[in-house]
């Protein structure tokens, strides 16, 4: 599994990113918003940070750089691409995920472990996961307010297309277990075709047992299990 | 070619929550402004273009809102068009 991970000036999880996907024994390699070309990798990441300090809006100014012509091409044609934190705030400012993210609820910048329920064990990014199974992972922002109007959220939930809720320990989506006041406690969300798939924590930062959790590992072993691991051809 | 000024006022979609807002409104009540039923928070921004027409410098910042400075799933804009004087002009 060869992993472009896409950095632009801001960003401070590409190395998380870059470490996570070595230990599952794929292959990354760095890629810069400036390049205008992601080369032959089986998968796109695009990580958490601030790019462009968050100017104008959490994700947008970075939906210009010249490397995301060439990241939608690739979703286009039907290539996975894995957007984190602020990677989701791209996707979503790209129009490549419906939505957007708003300032939280509470306006506070949001960051400590929070729990999720896996919603979808059938997707391309959550295979390894059993249905209903909570999650232990971080957050750490201060736009991850979902929001999409109401005919959108009803289609995402129709078609299984939000892979995570925030929950609390018993697997309830209670209001006081949703950290950013998301729409519907949603967490992550996948796109109509399946290959393109945006969340807020940071399964990254959860994969070894010091750092807390390893919960975040199986979606990158989903991954690999989908291509050879060092992508060879 | 005329220089104009573009003044483009971005706001949160009616009915959505602002927190932001939300705050300010709050500590304006602490301040005893109990009065204030809603407070909504955007973005002001001015640009100064060319334009043949104060038509077409309108029909570029309509464009410019709907590429990159709104976002259509949130937020509303409005733009008004000036000719630029030596006053909107900066040195």
């Amino acid at each position: 599994m060869r992993v472009a991970i896409v950095t632009f000036p801001g960003s401070n999880c590409d190395y998380d990113l870059y470490k996570c996907v070595q230990l599952v024994g794929g292959a990354p390699e760095f890629r810069w918003h400036r390049d205008v070309e992601l080369g032959e990798v089986d998968v796109v990441m695009l990580p958490g940070g601030f790019s462009y300090g968050d100017y104008l809006r959490a994700g947008a100014i970075a939906t210009m750089s010249p490397i995301m012509e060439a990241v939608k091409d690739f979703a286009g044609s039907g290539g996975p691409v894995v957007g984190i934190c602020n990677g989701f705030q791209m996707l979503c400012e790209s129009g490549l995920l419906p939505g957007a993210l708003l300032r939280n609820r509470s306006l506070l910048f949001a960051s400590r472990d929070v729990l999720l329920r896996v919603e979808n064990t059938s997707s391309t990014f959550t295979q390894e996961y059993q249905a209903g199974q909570i999650l232990r992972m971080p957050i750490a922002h201060a736009e991850g307010n979902y929001h999409a109007d109401e005919e959108t959220l009803d289609r995402l939930e129709g078609e299984g297309r939000v892979l995570f809720r925030y929950t609390d320990a018993e697997g309830e989506a209670a209001d006081s277990a949703n950290p950013n006041g998301s729409a519907r406690s949603i967490a992550g969300i996948l796109n109509e075709s399946g290959n393109v798939m945006g969340m807020m924590p940071h399964p990254e930062r959860a994969v070894e047992p010091i750092l807390g959790s390893v919960d975040g590992l199986g979606l990158f072993q989903t991954l690999l299990s989908h291509f050879s691991p060092l992508g060879a051809v | 070619m005329s220089r104009f000024r573009l003044e483009i006022r971005v706001t949160p979609r009616p009915g959505l929550l602002d927190p932001e807002g939300k705050a300010i409104q709050n500590a304006l009540h602490s301040l005893d402004y109990e009065h204030v039923h809603d407070v909504r928070v955007g973005k002001l921004l001015y640009l100064d273009v060319e334009a043949a027409s104060n038509e077409e410098a309108r029909k570029g910042a309509d464009a410019m809102c709907r590429r990159l400075l709104a976002n259509p799933v949130t937020e509303d804009f409005e733009i008004e068009v000036q000719e630029a004087t030596e006053e909107t002009v900066p040195a």
